[in-house]
């Protein structure tokens, strides 16, 4: 089996555009996805007019709020690009410089504060977009609707503070400010104090009971609406979220993103490079000769998935340390590594071999190899809910078929503690390898022959 | 080599009917027949490659070297390398002197280094028979060896192999050229649609064309032998 594997590592070597695609493009994605998860997800350009004067501000009652600062708010969440007029921001969001230009109008502030008047205006706020693209524009409306409710939020916060404190005014007393002056609010607890003495020295008779009323009133008035201040500032956010996780815990994103470039890197390896080289054999009419008594059929599947581990533990432990420029990994568990990425790759090596098995053509087969691990890897990633209860069923029992889901889990478990047990997804790497290669084995005596 | 009553169908096909026939140490024989006749499946069961539904073959004693129509071989490989590869496959007990024995006997010495791919297509076949010959097998199985060689490159390969026969290696070869079957061969196996309709030297062949194609006896032996197939319902 050694002078085999010597055999296809020469060839491997001989034939440098396989072997810089089998090693480039597996670093090219680490690359990339250490670049992604290091540096976060980039925050879209959108343009941004503000027209709204310096000094506006939004008033309750006449009082002037303090400034909720929306802009500064806006251009944390977007990359915001200042333009000085309309007509700026469009050529900006025709040209594809920016995804969105985002317009408040003059009269922004003015029809705020008309809310709380009998004749109220309807605030609004300019979002140019460029539909040409339906994906971008859906992006644009998630993330314009986010920033706009954020607004939203942060103003009826204010609000219903500034709401608070009169309402705590009106029932404690006190100085509300007016015109640069003031008036003192005697308040309703107040009033009720005083309404309790005065009561005595009045006459049994009508006006007594009357009066009785209304210190019963200002009594529990001032003890009762001390709760419709947190209920004000509940109105502003009505329901919080709280979240439990459920049901397993989830990987850090960005250790699901190296087990995924990993599993991604080890996958076409494996796949590719075992596929290509059993049909080689059938290609190159050495087949026949190689298991005329020299060598068993098991024995060449054998050094064929051994030739896909060897190559893939070597690339996706570079690709791994490679890596580590971007993410910290925890070295300490490289036990666990080598045991996702042998048994990983001998499942993945399995599957190549029974494609491999099938054709006898090295580029039919890596066609194929390409159209079978490329969709099985992409429903691998497609999270549960985020798709209808029945297509997801079949999405899991095609993933489960195919051995790039378990190692992503293997790879997951294997990289951080806390990601799941690795048990469980090497057992089932380990049944399908079984299998894949039985069917290998099956697909050699149906087409090997001659 | 003996071989009798050899069958061999694939589906409803008859691919061999009861095959028989025998070949002696030192001695070249050609399987000659038109394509579909038989002749690979007929050598791939010598070979060991393929089972045979009914009959059986007897290869006494050493090994059986199978050189298949289209070179078994890697083209990435230099020919040292694929040589070495086999040799240590068949587990010599000196590859390298083995290795060293093939590049002498085939003439490819200075070549040693050189990669399969670059070589032409008649020195490519000389590698695959002596990859054949690792074994040093007492029977020599062709499989229509001078396909797609130029006349030099034919001459050069039956110079080789009767070379071989002369040192006593049995020689069975297929081909659908009857020239060349006529000119290497001691002994001719006509096959046609899995059927064995003449096992003879060529005088005999020629003289059964004669008798039972007269119309054609005074044509060239090609023509004649095809008139032969027809006359016996081929």
């Amino acid at each position: 089996m050694r002078w085999l594997l010597l055999k296809d590592l020469q060839i491997l070597r001989r034939s440098p555009l396989q072997a810089a695609l089998l090693i480039v493009y597996p670093v090219l994605i680490a690359i990339l996805v250490g670049l992604a998860v290091s540096r976060g997800p980039s925050e879209p350009r959108v343009a941004l007019l503000n027209e709204v004067p310096q000094n506006a501000r939004v008033s309750l009652s006449g009082k002037k709020l303090p400034s909720a600062n929306v802009q500064r708010r806006i251009c944390g969440k977007v990359e915001c690009v200042h333009v000085s007029s309309r007509a700026e921001a469009m050529a900006k969001v025709e040209s594809g410089d920016v995804l969105a230009a985002l317009i408040l109008p003059e009269d922004l502030v003015n029809k705020i504060n008309s809310l709380s008047t009998l004749s109220p205006g309807v605030p609004h706020v300019e979002v140019l977009v460029n539909e040409s693209d339906p994906l971008k524009a859906s992006v644009v409306d998630d993330k314009i609707e986010a920033l706009l409710a954020q607004a939203n939020l942060t103003l009826a916060k204010r609000i219903a503070v500034e709401g608070g404190r009169y309402l705590n005014l009106v029932i404690k007393g006190g100085r509300l400010p007016v015109l640069g002056g003031g008036i003192d609010i005697l308040g309703l607890q107040a009033s009720a104090h005083i309404l309790e003495a005065i009561e005595p020295a009045l006459e049994d008779g009508p006006l007594k009971v009357a009066l009785g009323q209304v210190t019963n009133f200002a009594r529990e008035a001032g003890e009762n609406l001390d709760i419709a201040g947190p209920l004000i500032q509940r109105l502003a956010q009505p329901i919080a979220v709280k979240k439990i996780p459920v049901g397993g815990s989830s990987p850090p994103l960005e250790t699901f993103a190296i087990a995924v470039a990993a599993t991604f890197t080890l996958a076409f390896i494996a796949v590719l490079l075992v596929a290509g080289s059993l049909a080689l054999e059938r290609e190159e009419n050495a087949f026949p000769r190689l298991t005329r008594g020299l060598v068993s059929s098991e024995a060449l599947l054998g050094e064929k998935v051994l030739l896909g581990v060897v190559v893939g533990l070597i690339v996706t432990l570079l690709m791994l340390a490679g890596l580590t420029i971007f993410v910290p990994l925890e070295w300490g568990r490289f036990g666990l590594w080598l045991a996702a990425i042998v048994v990983g790759g001998a499942s993945l090596a399995a599957a190549g071999a029974a494609l491999g098995a099938a054709a006898r053509e090295v580029r039919a087969v890596s066609l194929l190899a390409f159209m079978v691990t490329l969709p099985v890897a992409f429903l691998s990633l497609v999270p549960s809910g985020t798709v209808g209860k029945g297509l997801f069923d079949v999405i899991k029992v095609i993933t489960a078929l195919f051995p790039f889901k378990p190692t992503l889990d293997a790879m997951t478990s294997a990289l951080e503690a806390g990601n799941g047990g690795i048990g469980g997804p090497l057992l089932h790497l380990a049944i399908l390898a079984v299998a894949y290669t039985a069917i290998a084995r099956l697909a050699l005596r149906r087409f090997g022959r001659v | 080599m003996l071989a009798r009553g050899l069958t061999k169908r694939f589906g409803d096909r008859e691919a061999l009917r009861g095959v028989s026939f025998g070949a002696a140490p030192g001695e070249l024989v050609a399987v000659i027949g038109p394509n579909g006749a038989g002749k690979t499946t007929l050598l791939s069961i010598l070979a060991g490659i393929q089972t045979a539904d009914g009959g059986e073959v007897e290869t006494g004693k050493g090994a059986v070297g199978w050189v298949p129509q289209q070179a078994a071989l890697y083209r990435r490989l230099t020919v040292e390398e694929n040589l070495l590869l086999f040799a240590r496959l068949e587990k010599h007990e000196d590859p390298h002197a083995s290795v060293a024995e093939m590049l002498e006997l085939t003439g490819l010495g200075e070549r040693r280094g050189e990669i399969v791919a670059r070589l032409s297509g008649g020195n490519q076949q000389r590698i695959n028979i002596a990859i054949g010959l690792l074994s040093r097998p007492g029977v020599l199985l062709l499989d229509e060896p001078s396909v797609g060689l130029d006349p030099r490159q034919r001459a050069r390969l039956w110079e080789f192999v009767s070379a071989l026969a002369v040192r006593g290696t049995t020689v069975i070869f297929s081909t659908h050229d009857i020239q060349e079957a006529e000119r290497y061969g001691n002994r001719m196996l006509v096959l046609a649609d899995g059927e064995a309709l003449f096992d003879g030297p060529a005088d005999e062949l020629r003289e059964a064309v004669r008798t039972e194609a007269p119309g054609a006896a005074d044509r060239d032996f090609e023509t004649a032998f095809v008139a032969y197939l027809h006359h016996r319902g081929h």
